[in-house]
């Protein structure tokens, strides 16, 4: 098999399981979690835009259809559980934990502020919600791996699903988790990786390159899927299928192809937005073309 | 065309920020005026006929080295996201007869890395130089991950490992050429490359060597790295108080200069050390051994990060809050004093 072939990516469609007002709702919620970076990062001055708009609809459609988790009860001992190996962009999901109720929403007025919980990276100490610690890229997935374990060996149903950025494919223990979830079959332990293309330094092909990404978990074991990242029905489908799978045996990864700064244009071409600022005006202007929709699908 | 065309052809079209206050990664490090100093005094070196090397972990725009590898493509060496191969990697390079310099946030050089450091580059002797950048809580609100508050102790614990933490750009370049064939490893503990400068560029360093800013009978200061330049405004306000308040910078962390140390001890009997790091292991420990081993009657008040993780907030605000700031030492000075 050539890399070439190896690389291609095997895009699941859209199925017809989602209904129309499902799609609507996440695709809102996707809206919300931009619109709430956006006004975050007014507060703290600097964050990571573009890191959090390619996860949008991950974060939505986890959060909103396809994890258990229970209003109100953060720390509910039979939810599914959420790890971010690339925690920079937790800048989206508080919001969603807000929304949840699991701390009161007014904490997120006071982002990076001195006292305030909430910072670049999720904080599980500091952070009803924040299921795991991170912001030292590649430690997530065997902190997912140690839950997915660990609920198994106390005889619960719990998935534990790990975001991971693509230039984290590049940390060493990445791999050392890889290997172990498929040798101890963490079935429940399920991989999304954000394959936005693009990390600090430039574009992940450039930097240090990880192709073929999919042939690399598929010979670790892992069941590989591929998905549009930015397609919500196609990820409620897939997630769904996927904790309807009783027969599965392997760790599974899925591989969302997505667009790092996904929505607001001028994010979508140039890379050094991964961390940076907009000033009033120009966050109007970037609320605007987000409420237009003209760059999202 | 269907009006969702119209409106993506729109947002195609969309310019960049209009706002001169927005900015995007590559621009604010462009202009943080401690940044080049470290590409520059590589390439100063290069230049000199050193056989420099210099690598990164996906922050060449947070280090400057973005411009060492501007200026030396060939020898520049970027390792994505993979700090313990970067600097076991740095290890084998320097068996090659090559001067390595790497460099990463201090938080995962000194704690990520350690082993790599203690096992690959300092036992095995081998001059690899170890930048590590945005030191102490210089990260703000990037949280614990981020902040590097224990690695002096960390480091200064690692036999055969040199530790300098140099004050600002100026000291960092002096330090980098004064020290270029040390033929054991060093550990560079640098701020965010937006701390204010002090030094100036022609500034010489002496490796275990202190500076002596000013001397005083009642209160001497023992600072490092970026609390030189918040220490030296609060001296100056007690010295215009009238009290006889010294300053010492100890940009060599180790070897400590231990003379400097007793020679102050002697006269002002009364020490204070300040860390952007843990009062734990780092300069206060340092000094407190040097005192210990002389069995001087000088009294040490270490003070730093009181043995807790940081709160998150931006940097000038964790200063205030943990009296790092020139108002917070002068502050801490006055309690000393009594």
């Amino acid at each position: 098999m050539t890399a070439a072939t190896n690389t291609a990516p095997k895009i699941a469609a859209a199925t017809k399981d989602i209904d129309a007002a499902t799609i609507a709702r996440l695709e809102e919620r996707a809206l919300f979690v931009r619109l709430e970076t956006l006004r975050l990062i007014g507060v703290a001055k600097v964050g990571h835009y573009a890191s959090a708009f390619s996860a949008a609809e991950i974060f939505a459609t986890l959060y909103y259809d396809t994890m258990r988790l229970k209003r109100g009860e953060p720390k509910w001992a039979d939810r599914d559980r959420f790890l971010m190996g690339k925690g920079h962009a937790a800048v989206g999901l508080f919001p969603i934990l807000a929304d949840w109720d699991f701390f009161p929403k007014d904490v997120l007025d006071g982002y990076t502020r001195l006292g305030n919980p909430l910072g670049d990276h999720p904080d599980m100490r500091k952070v009803p919600g924040i299921d795991f610690s991170s912001g030292s890229i590649g430690h997530a997935l065997s902190g997912g791996l140690g839950m997915a374990l660990g609920t198994r060996m106390q005889g619960k149903d719990i998935n534990a699903y790990v975001m991971l950025g693509d230039g984290e494919m590049q940390e060493g223990q990445v791999w050392e988790a890889a290997l172990s979830a498929a040798h101890h079959r963490a079935r429940n332990l399920i991989a999304i990786i954000d394959r936005n293309g693009f990390q600090l330094d430039g574009r992940v092909d450039d930097i240090m390159g990880i192709e073929p990404l999919a042939a690399k978990w598929r010979a670790f074991n892992w069941d590989v899927h591929e998905v549009n990242g930015h397609d919500v029905a196609a990820l409620a489908a897939l997630l769904r299928r996927i904790k309807a799978d009783t027969a599965r045996e392997m760790p599974v990864c899925i591989i969302a192809h997505t667009i790092k700064g996904k929505g607001v244009s001028y994010m979508e071409t140039e890379p050094g937005w991964h961390l940076g600022y907009l000033a009033p005006e120009d966050e109007a202007r970037a609320i605007a073309e987000l409420k237009r929709g003209g760059a999202i699908r | 065309m269907s009006e969702q065309a119209s409106a993506r052809r729109a947002a195609d079209s969309m310019p960049g920020p209009v706002n001169p206050d927005s900015w995007h990664y590559r621009q604010i490090n462009a202009r943080a005026p401690g940044l080049g100093y470290l590409s520059n005094a590589l390439i100063d070196l290069v230049r000199d006929g050193h056989p420099i090397v210099a690598g990164t972990a996906d922050l060449q725009y947070s280090n400057g080295l973005v411009l060492f590898a501007k200026a030396h493509p060939e020898r520049f060496l970027q390792f994505g996201i993979s700090e313990q191969n970067m600097v076991s990697a740095a290890a084998g390079l320097a068996t090659t007869g090559l001067y390595p310099y790497v460099a990463t946030f201090a938080s995962f050089l000194a704690l990520l890395t350690c082993e790599q450091i203690r096992t690959d580059c300092a036992y095995s002797a081998l001059p690899v130089r170890l930048i590590g950048h945005h030191a102490g809580i210089a990260l703000g609100f990037y949280g614990t991950s981020h902040h590097a508050t224990e690695d002096l102790a960390i480091m200064r614990s690692i036999a055969d490992l040199t530790v300098v933490a140099p004050a600002d750009g100026p000291q960092l370049a002096a330090a980098i050429k004064a020290t270029v064939t040390h033929p054991q490893p060093i550990y560079f503990r640098i701020g965010r490359g937006q701390d204010p400068i002090v030094y100036p560029d022609d500034t010489v360093f002496t490796l275990g060597r202190a500076i002596v800013h000013h001397e005083g009978d009642a209160l001497t200061l023992i600072v490092c790295g970026t609390m030189l330049h918040p220490a030296l405004a609060a001296v100056g306000v007690l010295r215009a108080a009238g009290l006889s308040v010294g300053l010492i910078d100890m940009p060599t962390v180790k070897p400590i200069d231990r003379n400097t140390i007793l020679a102050a001890a002697a006269r002002s009997r009364l020490l204070l050390t300040v860390e952007e790091h843990n009062v734990i292991g780092g300069l206060g420990g340092a000094v407190a051994e040097v005192l210990a081993d002389a069995g001087t009657p000088a009294r040490l008040v270490r003070h730093g990060i009181p043995d807790v993780y940081s709160l998150i907030a931006p940097p000038t605000h964790l200063y205030r809050h943990y009296r790092l700031d020139a108002a917070g030492i002068e502050a801490v000075a006055r309690e000393t004093l009594g």
